[in-house]
């Protein structure tokens, strides 16, 4: 059962669930509608929605089938993305102290080689500047976030470590993450942040938020065992900056 | 503080509810039962709401000593049994009712010969923290649960009550689970990736429960499926019970622990009422699966909730059935020590 509206396809998941999928490409117009929908979504409780997982380019609805049939949900969302815009706004914005030496960056020669860079072009490419939070998946609190500079877009690596540290700062293609638990991965590691992304003994064990905004700020190795030690001592808390 | 030590901690015994929702925005699995009908079951009998933490057992039971106070205990499952050790007697109990022990006594969980789950409630439910709404144990993320991972010997899980509440025991005749032919599926949501001769296969080929199968999911070993427009999509949300299929051909079926996104293609979806029952087999199972629509689903599913209903309604006090009481059993004076006595249940 496939409804097609303009872009819009409806997928079935199953007899209880379906993916609304946007468009066929990953951008931040596309991207901005589905979190913006899905915020819209969540705040009017539409009776019979139990859940919504927003991803690059798709919203996975899932339903209780006793409460409502999917066509006349779909009906709904439909309706309600006619609504608004397709602006996404509200998110809170981090910066996440990184460290991008030694053995915290075991990929940021090879990555500086690939793109005919020096290794600290290739760390002012990426620190700095605002990354927008896709989606997140693949780990609790493993935000995919974008766009990454072009001169330091790689594909993956071709030979993914079976281990990756937990708090690896990352890129692949456009994204940029960060690991929020010990996996393992197929990005290029740039950098470590001692920030915890994903604690499950935390009141709020993830951090980020689909629509946030991330920045990376260089610090050295010393400021780096400073701030994890803080962190472990529970006397630093993270507090997000202005609303994006 | 009463509370349930660990002696033997069985292969992978977590602490389970219906799953922890309102959080996959997040990357948090839903996590859950593998089996709700039987977690179901198992906290009725026990006295508990039907969402309640409770034991999941899977492929070898645990063993447990009770700490202090006293427990009521139901375990549901398909063949499982209780084996209970009280002042050096031994007793079986059959699954499908609950029973009372005392400081001291040891009972160990014994799944049944076909099935890889079952559940063990205690009355009362157990005194861990609700992490996002939920008792679920996700151990890929150590969350929740206790302490988040599968127990281990040693571990000593606390209790809601210290005391069991004195009533009549409660007990059921062991459900008939009836297992579908095939599992039922609906098509989609990239069944477009994948050649018309691949649905063919997916759909008439016989595949087998692979060993590398877990809560995450049942990897199934069979005919490789092949893709028509490759094997990577923009990272999308996952359905539970939805079929992935990586780039080796080879299906995935995604359960409770699932990811909550991924990039390879889901050539179709397990339906609600065949989820249990696919949770219910054994890994070197074999099966096949069927393509029906969302119209048959939604029957499918209105039979299953209608017979999870009326197997609902044989729960009864247990002295209906006219068994022998266990405390009694227990005190009887009898020949080596060793009480053999299968506690049965008569319709």
């Amino acid at each position: 059962m496939t409804l097609e509206n303009k872009t819009i396809r409806f997928l079935p998941c199953g007899d209880a669930a379906f993916t609304m999928e946007f468009g066929a490409s990953v951008d931040r117009a596309t991207n901005a509608k589905v979190i913006a929908l899905y915020r819209r979504v969540h705040a009017r409780a539409i009776p019979g929605v139990i859940e919504m997982i927003p991803t690059f380019r798709s919203l996975l609805v899932s339903f209780d089938p006793d409460l409502v049939n999917p066509a006349s949900l779909q009906e709904k969302l439909l309706e309600c993305l006619d609504e608004g815009g397709g602006e996404v706004s509200g998110g809170r914005s981090w910066t996440l102290p990184a460290c991008y030496e030694g053995e915290f960056a075991p990929d940021l020669a090879d990555v500086a080689k690939e793109a005919g860079l020096s290794e600290a072009e290739v760390v002012k490419l990426h620190a700095g500047r605002p990354y927008f939070v896709y989606m997140i998946g693949f780990l609790p609190g493993f935000g995919y976030m974008g766009d990454v500079a072009e001169p330091i877009r790689l594909p993956r690596r071709t030979h993914p470590r079976t281990r990756v540290p937990r708090g690896s700062v990352a890129i692949a293609g456009e994204m940029t993450a960060v690991y929020s638990l010990e996996s393992p991965g197929g990005w290029h590691l740039l950098g470590h942040t001692p920030v915890p992304l994903f604690d499950p003994e935390a009141d709020r064990p993830v951090l980020l938020a689909p629509g946030d905004t991330v920045t990376f700020e260089p610090v050295g190795l010393r400021d780096h065992q400073l701030i994890a030690d803080d962190i472990a001592n529970g006397r630093r808390i993270l507090t997000a900056g202005e609303a994006a | 503080m009463s509370g349930l030590r660990v002696v033997s901690p069985g292969l992978h015994t977590t602490v389970q509810d219906l799953g922890r929702f309102g959080a996959q925005h997040l990357g948090i699995p839903v996590s859950g039962a593998m089996d709700p009908v039987n977690l179901r079951l198992a906290n009725l009998l026990a006295g508990n709401d039907e969402n309640g933490g409770a034991f999941e057992c899977l492929v070898q039971g645990p063993g447990f000593e009770v700490v202090a106070g006293s427990v009521r205990l139901a375990l549901a499952g398909p063949g499982a049994r209780i084996e209970a050790v009280s002042g050096g007697r031994t007793v079986e109990i059959a699954g499908y009712r609950s029973f009372t022990l005392m400081a001291g006594d040891c009972v160990t969980v014994q799944l049944g010969a076909d099935a890889a789950v079952a559940y063990l409630a205690v009355g009362g439910g157990l005194a861990l923290p609700h992490v996002m709404g939920s008792q679920a144990t996700f151990s890929r993320g150590a969350l929740g649960g206790y302490k988040g991972r599968p127990l281990r010997a040693g571990d000593e899980v606390p209790l809601v009550r210290g005391e069991a509440v004195p009533r009549a025991e409660l007990g059921m005749p062991a459900p008939d689970f009836a297992e579908p032919a095939r599992i039922r599926i609906m098509l989609g949501p990239q069944d477009d990736y994948f050649s018309k001769s691949a649905i063919e296969t997916f759909l008439s080929q016989a595949y087998t429960i692979s060993l590398q199968s877990d809560r995450m999911g049942f990897r199934l070993a069979g005919p490789k499926l092949e893709h028509a427009k490759g094997f990577n999509i923009a990272s999308d949300g996952i359905a539970p019970g939805a079929i992935q299929v990586p780039g080796s051909g080879e299906p995935i079926i995604l359960l409770a622990d699932r990811q909550t996104t991924g990039g390879y293609p889901k050539i179709g979806v397990v339906i609600s009422a065949d989820l249990p029952a696919l949770a219910r087999m054994q890994m070197g199972r074999t099966l096949s699966f069927q393509a029906v629509g969302f119209d048959e689903a939604r029957k499918a599913a209105a039979e299953f909730a209608g017979w999870f209903t009326n197997i609902k309604d044989t729960i009864r006090n247990v002295d209906d059935y006219g068994v022998i009481d266990l405390k009694a059993l227990l005190e009887q004076n009898l020949i080596g020590g060793v009480v053999d006595a299968k506690v049965s249940l008569v319709d």
